[in-house]
């Protein structure tokens, strides 16, 4: 069958299960949306190409599967850039198609040209340019399997405008092989008897868990191997939801803004069993004084994150599905750690995470708080990044992967509305709520043209303290109160809500937070609720930058 | 301290740019690198020498390379047994009276000269580091005007 470069590209999407594409349209792609026209192909039109690729990763996200987002050449594809560089850094599957220049103008800076395979090497996980219509199929195919294996990663394929017209035969290929990429997936067994000894032999062990759990599936694995161990679980920003956070082993989230008993745990541990985590330097501060007693498992698909910041002892290469799975197994001895779960216990106890209420104010902790205990758990959360990002890492029991959405390693404003406006495209039945601030909702406000035209009804709190709450809190405590630009001067957002459709609350006295939320759940509308918060809260506890995770400020008397 | 890697790469376009983005992202220095064909044409086979401070740069470099999709394999040279060479070119200055230091200075090496002019002369070497830095020094007496150096390539001993 003879088909045009635009009727390969959709017919070889759908072959790969691709059922919503994310996008913007333009010269360079005129081909591809005829094409998509009449196409059994549900297309979302944004209204930015950064808010395209931030639906696409939080669609990925959410549902497991690999989000796609299309963008012209130029400026539509370095518009993606943000959201790739974003994917990118979370090890989030997502293909990326962008039209190009007329293959024999490339070089000559036609009109919209831009070097974008150029630009986005760095920030992908591999990249194609077309250059010849036949490899069009066997390209698409291989991006995808390229995207969706091994660690995953945005992938990006740029089409010039003339291969998008031309004609071949189309051949989906069945198979793929590349001698150049083979993904490691199990375990060395070797790797594993000696993990086994190890951990059979520690007085106090701590599971440290990351996206990477989340992303093999692993997560049933993990809590079967914490609860064979008794050990306790902390996990990162990536790991939120791998484990219940309602479990009495877990430990919540580690590192900067982590909570202090998982701190302290992770001080005082003998055994580390990293599981698809990468040691940020979010999560260990000053790296010569992480984890001094520990002895470090480190379990990671990606050979290149084992001994780049921690010194690892055991490194065990490939899937953590395939190798909690192999290390079950092998753990015929659990460890003696009574002692330890007693001393963290103890430590759980003497520091909570809190806040402290104030007369007459509404605390941001508290609207989180709320937001979890209306949907018990069971909603979709989205965060934009800051002070909004980390009440909701630290406030929201988040017990099931895949629900808890947020820009981690990149650390992009302006990411929760579109990431929730993917996820609600992906999980329809599910209430989808963006945790925003009011710096952050600004970034990416133009999709509420989006959420309104498509019907796509995510819920979006603002916690609405008038400043770049972080960035000030960080002036604060060690730029002596300078508050330099840090002041935001707002829009009504319950006017700007609806100007564009939906529906806005203001919400000012703490006894009206959980009813907005229950309307605003209960409201068959796109819903913006502008929480007036105390102005100058900080997130607490916090490890100031280049400290060891122990020493941590907790600002609470 | 100086490393040479071998790297069996696709011979695809960009694909030395990945390359030296991965350097280039890193602020890691590449001292040489010389990249050519294989017998098979689908296949390049670069030589690289790094500047690596520890074992842990040298790793990482070595684990970055294996990451990029069109590398097929990387071979350390550092503690494997191999035969390395490079190839100079070199313009001297070498006036009539000179010519006899220079041909002094040529026996003990299996340079020869390729070109003369009444005061310079062009002369090629192939050799491992250390012939090089002899003639280069030797060489250095009589005024060096140009030089080019093809970068080192390596292959492992049998």
């Amino acid at each position: 069958m003879k088909l045009n470069g635009s009727k390969i590209l959709i017919e070889s999407l759908k072959r790969e299960g691709v059922e919503v594409i994310f996008g913007y349209p333009g010269g360079q792609v005129l081909p591809i949306f005829d094409a998509l026209y009449d196409a059994d192909m549900r297309f979302i039109l944004t209204r930015h190409e950064q808010g395209a690729s931030h639906a696409a990763d939080g669609y990925s996200r959410s549902t497991g599967k690999i989000g796609v987002c299309l963008a012209t050449s130029g400026p539509g594809a370095t518009n993606l850039t943000t959201g790739i560089a974003t994917a990118y850094m979370d090890s989030i599957p997502m293909i990326a198609i962008t039209g190009q220049v007329k293959s024999f103008l490339i070089g000559n800076d036609a009109f919209q040209e831009a070097d974008v395979t150029g630009i986005t090497r760095p920030i992908t996980k591999h990249n194609y340019l077309v250059k010849d219509i036949k490899d069009l199929a066997r390209t698409i195919r291989e991006a995808f399997y390229i995207a969706g294996s091994g660690r995953p990663g945005p992938v990006l394929i740029d089409i010039p405008s003339d291969i998008q017209q031309q004609e071949t035969e189309f051949i989906w290929p069945e198979e793929i092989n590349m001698r150049s990429y083979k993904p490691t997936c199990f375990g060395h067994p070797g790797q594993i008897k000696k993990a086994a000894k190890f951990i059979a032999s520690s007085k106090k062990p701590l599971i440290y868990a990351g996206g990477g759990v989340i992303t093999s599936g692993a997560c049933r694995e993990l809590k079967e191997l914490a609860e064979k161990l008794n050990t306790p679980v902390t996990w990162t920003l990536m790991g939120i939801g791998c484990f219940p956070a309602d479990h009495k082993l877990s430990l919540g989230m580690l590192g900067m803004h982590g909570t202090a008993y998982a701190n302290y745990a992770t001080m005082e541990a003998d055994l580390i069993i990293a599981v698809g985590a990468r040691f940020d330097d979010r999560v260990t501060g000053r790296l010569d004084k992480f984890a001094p007693y520990a002895k470090v498992i480190h379990i990671d698909i990606d050979p290149s994150s084992i001994s780049k910041n921690v010194k690892v002892d055991i490194p065990i290469v490939g899937d953590a599905k395939n190798i909690l799975g192999q290390l079950l197994e092998e753990i015929k001895k659990s460890p003696d750690n009574s002692e330890w779960l007693k001393t963290v216990e103890a430590w759980k106890k003497k520091y909570p995470l809190k806040y402290h209420d104030k007369k007459g104010m509404i605390k941001p902790q508290y609207v989180v708080e709320q937001i979890d205990k209306i949907t018990r758990g069971d909603a979709i959360i989205t965060t934009e990044v800051g002070q909004n990002q980390m009440w909701a890492a630290q406030w929201y029991q988040c017990n099931y992967p895949r629900t808890f959405i947020s820009s981690g390693g990149l650390g992009t404003m302006g990411f929760g509305f579109p990431a929730a406006m993917g996820a609600k495209i992906g999980n329809p039945d599910k209430i989808v709520f963006d945790i925003a601030g009011d710096g952050s909702i600004q970034m990416n406000i133009q999709e509420l043209a989006t959420c309104v035209c498509n019907k796509i009804h995510v819920k979006v709190a603002i916690l609405n303290n008038g400043y770049l709450g972080m960035v000030r809190q960080w002036q604060e405590l060690f730029y002596k109160k300078r508050y330099s630009y840090t002041t935001l001067c707002n829009p009504d957002f319950v006017k700007l809500a609806e100007s564009y459709g939906a529906v806005g609350i203001k919400v000012t006295k703490k006894e009206d937070v959980a009813k907005a939320i229950k309307k605003a759940i209960s409201i068959d509308n796109v819903v913006f609720i502008d929480f007036r918060v105390e102005e100058e809260e900080n997130v607490f506890p916090m490890v100031p930058a280049g400290e060891a995770i122990n020493r941590m400020i907790e600002g609470l008397a | 301290m100086k490393h040479t890697i071998s790297v069996l790469v696709e011979n695809k376009f960009g694909v030395l740019a990945r390359i030296a983005g991965l350097f280039s992202a890193r602020g890691y220095n590449i001292a040489s690198l010389a990249v050519s064909e294989t017998v098979d044409p689908a296949i390049s086979y670069l030589t690289m020498v790094i500047e690596a401070e520890d074992e842990k740069i040298l790793e990482q470099i070595k684990k970055q390379l294996n990451k990029l999709i069109d590398v097929i394999t990387v071979t350390d040279f550092t503690k494997k047994g191999h035969i390395d060479r490079e190839l100079i070119l070199v313009k001297v200055d070498c006036s009539a009276k000179d010519k006899a230091r220079l041909e002094g200075i040529l026996a003990k090496t299996s340079a020869k000269i390729i070109q003369r002019s009444n005061n310079a002369a062009i002369i090629e070497m192939t050799g491992d580091q250390e012939e090089i830095r002899g003639l280069l020094d030797g060489l250095k007496q009589l005024g060096i005007k140009e030089l080019a150096r093809s970068g080192r390539i390596a292959i492992p001993k049998e």
